[in-house]
């Protein structure tokens, strides 16, 4: 801050506490008012009159304990300008020095866990870090998959021990760091209204739901030249595409077939976001021994 | 001294003091920002809202957003946890009017481009309990209804031209065009994940 700026808070800051307390001083009654007295202001409005008493003593000595503390917190805080106050205080440093505290109270804990792999966290003696991997589940990704991880329309379920890109440690761990993104394409046009409801009701047939028999041999040899690429010839789907198995009659957006037939039509692109600049690889890693422990 | 019945029937002088005053602490803390380089220069990077984006802001303070949402991160490690890197004062040299809100019904949102995805932005606006079942949040259904026609999208970015915000001429004649058939929600989406990755100053993991 330039030298004018500094001076001019200055002068206006301290010229406000010196006005306020002239004007404390100024409108103070005399002695001769130290008692109540039956004395008004003079004027009577509707027949009530305002009686000119002093302040109580205790009234104004609380307004000169203000001016006080208004000095003494310009002394100790920056308030004046390029005054950086007695206690050097700034919101920085302050928030610096919560930080440091709590990386030396809390690393030591997040370090004893990040030496064991997931399937040690798993074991019997780390439930606290599995609790430590729940409440971190709890702030960051319960909003999409729900509080359990029971997940909604649109975003996975991770209890039923069914995934869309594997459920092994490692992968869970990749999920976390770098994201998901799902591409399912639209297929309305390649395919025409006739062959997206012929692929559903194959599609349909393929989990064990009721469709359309002829329709679905119809659907048959589309999925096998189109479908089959990412889903599979059998439709068990591939997880490293995050393609989904189609015969569990498991259903991230609806099993019923205008849900599937809107999926062939539209296309899907769930993404799961990354979290690697978000969360350090020692939550990371807890999320995702809790999330493990969802499949065991 | 100065007697009460003066000040009191002599209305000039009453309104010449209560001036002086009032204005004592916006002289102090307020008339000097102005003129402080952390508060008038942009912080290094800082892009500028798409037209897209700038409709969605629109849309963000139709709906009130700002009244239940802060876009403010206070230096608490509390806030930093949970939000990401505290906000600085030069994130927010092209914000006119700044959404920094002042009560915080629910989360801050200064950062939260990309924590979740769009799909999740679009079911959440439709309706909060879908995805986040004890949301009190109000459903906002006709966002995905209304279009936008772009017809004041490039004076609107004139105007805040005019003001400071370095919009390109290319982002200004071809805003009507950016902005034109889309739905209100697909702006406030974009908007929504703008915030926070206007720049990439700051490391925001925890």
């Amino acid at each position: 801050m330039s030298a004018f700026w500094s001076i001019w808070i200055s002068i206006i800051t301290l010229g406000v506490i010196v006005g306020v307390t002239w004007l404390l001083f100024a409108t103070r009654k005399s002695e001769k008012f130290k008692e109540t007295t039956e004395e008004t202001v003079g004027h009577s409005f509707d027949g009530i009159e305002e009686y000119d008493n002093p302040l109580p003593k205790w009234w104004f000595n609380m307004f000169l304990i203000t001016v006080v503390f208004a000095l003494g917190y310009l002394a100790l805080y920056p308030g004046l300008g390029n005054f950086k106050g007695l206690l050097g205080w700034t919101s920085t440093n302050q928030w610096e020095k919560e930080m440091a505290h709590a990386e030396q109270v809390y690393k030591p804990v997040f370090a004893k866990y990040a030496a064991l792999s997931i399937e040690e966290l798993n074991q019997p003696g780390n439930e606290n870090g599995l609790k430590m991997g729940q409440r971190m589940f709890a702030n960051n990704c319960s909003v999409c998959h729900g509080v359990g991880g029971v997940g909604a329309y649109g975003f996975p379920n991770l209890t039923d021990d069914d995934w869309l890109y594997g459920g092994s440690p490692e992968t869970i761990v990749q999920t976390l760091i770098n994201g998901r993104q799902g591409g399912m394409p639209a297929f309305a046009a390649t395919l025409g209204e006739d062959g997206v409801q012929d692929v559903s009701h194959y599609v349909r047939s393929l989990s064990g739901q009721d469709h359309d028999v002829a329709a679905a041999d119809r659907g048959q040899a589309t999925f096998n030249s189109v479908c089959a690429a990412c889903h599979m010839p059998t439709g068990e789907g591939m997880q490293a595409l995050g393609a989904p198995n189609l015969t569990d009659n498991v259903w991230l957006y609806g099993g019923d077939f205008a849900q599937i037939a809107h999926t062939i039509r539209a296309g899907r692109a769930g993404v799961m976001p990354a979290q690697k600049d978000l969360l350090s690889e020692d939550k990371i890693q807890l999320i995702a021994a809790y999330v493990y422990s969802f499949s065991k | 001294m100065i007697k009460h019945e003066t000040i009191e029937k002599k209305m000039g002088l009453m309104i010449l003091l209560i001036i002086i005053v009032i204005s004592g602490g916006g002289l102090a803390e307020i008339v000097p920002l102005f003129f402080q380089s952390s508060t008038t220069k942009p912080i290094e990077g800082l892009r500028t809202y798409t037209a897209l984006e700038l409709e969605g802001r629109d849309i963000y303070i139709r709906e009130g957003c700002h009244v239940c949402h802060t876009q403010m991160i206070r230096p608490f490690r509390a806030e930093t946890e949970r939000y990401g890197h505290y906000s600085t004062a030069n994130e927010f040299v092209y914000e006119h009017p700044f959404l920094w809100g002042s009560k915080r019904t629910g989360p801050d949102l200064a950062r939260v481009g990309g924590r979740y995805s769009d799909d999740w932005h679009r079911a959440h606006m439709y309706n909060p309990r879908d995805v986040v079942p004890e949301s009190k949040m109000p459903s906002y259904p006709w966002l995905f209804e209304n279009k936008l026609t772009g017809r004041d999208t490039a004076a609107k970015m004139t105007a805040l031209r005019k003001l400071g915000v370095p919009f390109s001429d290319d982002q200004i004649v071809n805003a009507q065009e950016d902005v034109a058939g889309r739905y209100e929600i697909d702006a406030l989406v974009a908007y929504l994940q703008a915030l926070g990755k206007m720049h990439s100053e700051y490391t925001n993991k925890r």
